[in-house]
């Protein structure tokens, strides 16, 4: 019993959410003030995310508090981490209580968020632009065919894409006015989005079939 | 000749240190500078701009912010440009978002262009906040919004916000413009476009640009603002230009430089390549 009622449970949901799909009609669907079963399942579904929250918060506290008591070599980090979290809770609360709002500008909620947690996150990701110029200098070498041909693409659309390129090239090529951004606007559109658009349905395709396995029981790594 | 070789050698070998002081001097030098530059705006960010100038003196706009202060730089200029344009126009607001982390941005950006314009919170515009639940919550938002924002941030029913009154569902907004970091912009339009024809525009970090081509070759997208470019262009359309703008300084330097490391390391590499073949 303990994998068959999460497996019917999965199966009637995900059978209803698609009726409701083509179906949109009451019991499936909502009519008038009349909330139908797609609604219900979403509400539900939405405060089950809210528990899965805590319980995220739960796993992540249990596993560095572990390592603390361990005395592992990484433990300063992990008390970094759960000091962070409850001075993050304690004031958010506080200027919530205090403010009506944690978000009001001046609430200490906001200080935290100005001057603390959006230097660090920025600084993470502004470290990203010495690590692409580097990779690209080691790694973006012409080795071969195709190699060459990404690379002459990446830097058209590189410059075609910045106000430097817009005076470099401006020719007339049998009656075709070409400038670099638009062989970027060119190479975007054109085989940028036929890809995509390969990836796209190959994407969707892939999560149909893995939604039907899941719906009709055949794929259970959920469970364990 | 050898020296030469050894000179062309040294290309492709250069210390990566001196690559990080490069991009450090011509990445801070302009920025130092604050110098604007005018673009001329791509046509994908034109055609968004000229949905949201025909739209209807009045209509609400739904704006949610799927980003958070790791792609700020990008994003956030953006969003100054187009609640300027949507306040100019005397459009109505409605600000949600997916991301709990970029809320507090999109909160101060739409509570400094309001004051800006003398608009007034919810008369004029709202503050909706967060839900959990990503694509369930756009779905639920099909029927009915109460559904999953019986209030706004600071708990205030939505039938006591004249700006909510009348509006339930997608079919209440005219337009939703998505700022997307991460995959949340597909699944506006896979939710809200294609189950429920809500119009969209995404504005998005210059990685994310290209994936979203292929919803706004066919239409389900009404326009891309991609990246910093995306958002000079469109500070550019407004006539105000911002930290977009002077961005595109920095993204010229920057991408001219790459490019000429990314050339130092091709010729390095071809110069290594044929001296092996020689010794061998």
């Amino acid at each position: 019993m303990k994998r068959e009622v999460p497996l019917i449970i999965t199966f009637l949901s995900g059978i209803i959410i698609i009726i409701a799909f083509f179906i949109p009609l009451y019991p499936f669907g909502s009519y008038k003030n009349f909330p139908g079963l797609q609604d219900r399942f979403l509400q539900w579904y939405n405060i089950l995310l809210g528990f899965t929250l805590i319980l995220g918060i739960d796993t992540l506290i249990a596993y560095h508090w572990k390592k603390i008591k361990e005395g592992s070599k990484d433990a300063p980090y992990s008390i970094a981490l759960i000091v962070s979290i409850f001075i993050t809770l304690a004031v958010g609360i506080f200027s919530w209580v205090k403010y009506g709002d944690p978000f009001k500008a001046g609430s200490p909620f906001m200080f935290y968020y100005d001057y603390i947690f959006v230097p660090l996150q920025s600084t993470m990701f502004a470290l990203l632009a010495f690590f692409i110029a580097s990779a690209a200098y080691r790694a973006f070498r012409a080795r071969n065919l195709e190699a060459t041909l990404l690379l002459i693409a990446a830097a058209f659309v590189m410059i075609g894409r910045v106000p430097a390129g817009d005076n470099i090239l401006n020719i007339y090529l049998f009656g075709y006015h070409i400038t670099l951004p638009k062989i970027a606007a060119w190479i975007l559109d054109t085989p940028n989005m036929a890809v995509q658009r390969g990836i796209l349905i190959g994407v969707a395709l892939g999560g149909i079939a893995m939604s039907l396995r899941i719906i009709l029981g055949i794929e259970k790594t959920y469970l364990s | 000749m050898k020296k030469i070789y050894d000179i062309l050698e040294f290309l492709g070998k250069i210390d990566r240190r001196w690559i990080f002081l490069f991009v450090f001097v011509f990445t801070t030098l302009p920025l130092a500078l604050k110098f604007k530059v005018r673009v001329t705006p791509t046509e994908e960010v034109k055609i968004a701009f000229n949905y949201i100038e025909n739209l209807k003196e009045g209509d609400r706009v739904l704006i949610s912010i799927d980003y958070d202060p790791a792609s700020m730089p990008e994003l956030q200029p953006m969003l100054y440009a187009i609640l300027r344009h949507l306040f100019r126009k005397n459009l109505k607001v409605i600000m949600m978002g997916h991301w709990p982390l970029g809320l507090p941005l999109g909160k101060t950006a739409l509570e400094e262009v309001a004051k800006e314009y003398n608009k007034k919170y919810g008369e004029d515009y709202v503050f909706l906040g967060f839900r959990p639940g990503g694509s369930a919550v756009m779905v639920a938002m099909g029927s009915e919004i109460r559904n999953v924002f019986a209030a706004d941030q600071y708990g205030t029913p939505l039938d006591s916000l004249p700006v909510m009154r009348d509006v339930h569902n997608y079919d209440d907004i005219a337009l939703l413009i998505g700022l997307e970091a991460g995959s949340t912009g597909d699944f506006w339009v896979q939710f809200a476009n294609a189950r429920f024809g809500q119009e969209i525009i995404l504005g998005c970090t210059a990685v994310i640009a290209p994936n979203l081509y292929p919803y706004y070759q066919a239409g389900q997208i009404r326009g891309i603002i991609g990246g910093l470019r995306g958002a000079a262009d469109y500070e550019n359309l407004v006539g105000k230009l911002g930290t977009g703008s002077i961005g595109m300084w920095v993204q010229s330097a920057i991408h001219i430089l790459i490019i000429i490391f990314i050339i130092f390391g091709n010729v390095g590499y071809f110069v290594l390549r044929r001296r092996r073949k020689r010794s061998v």
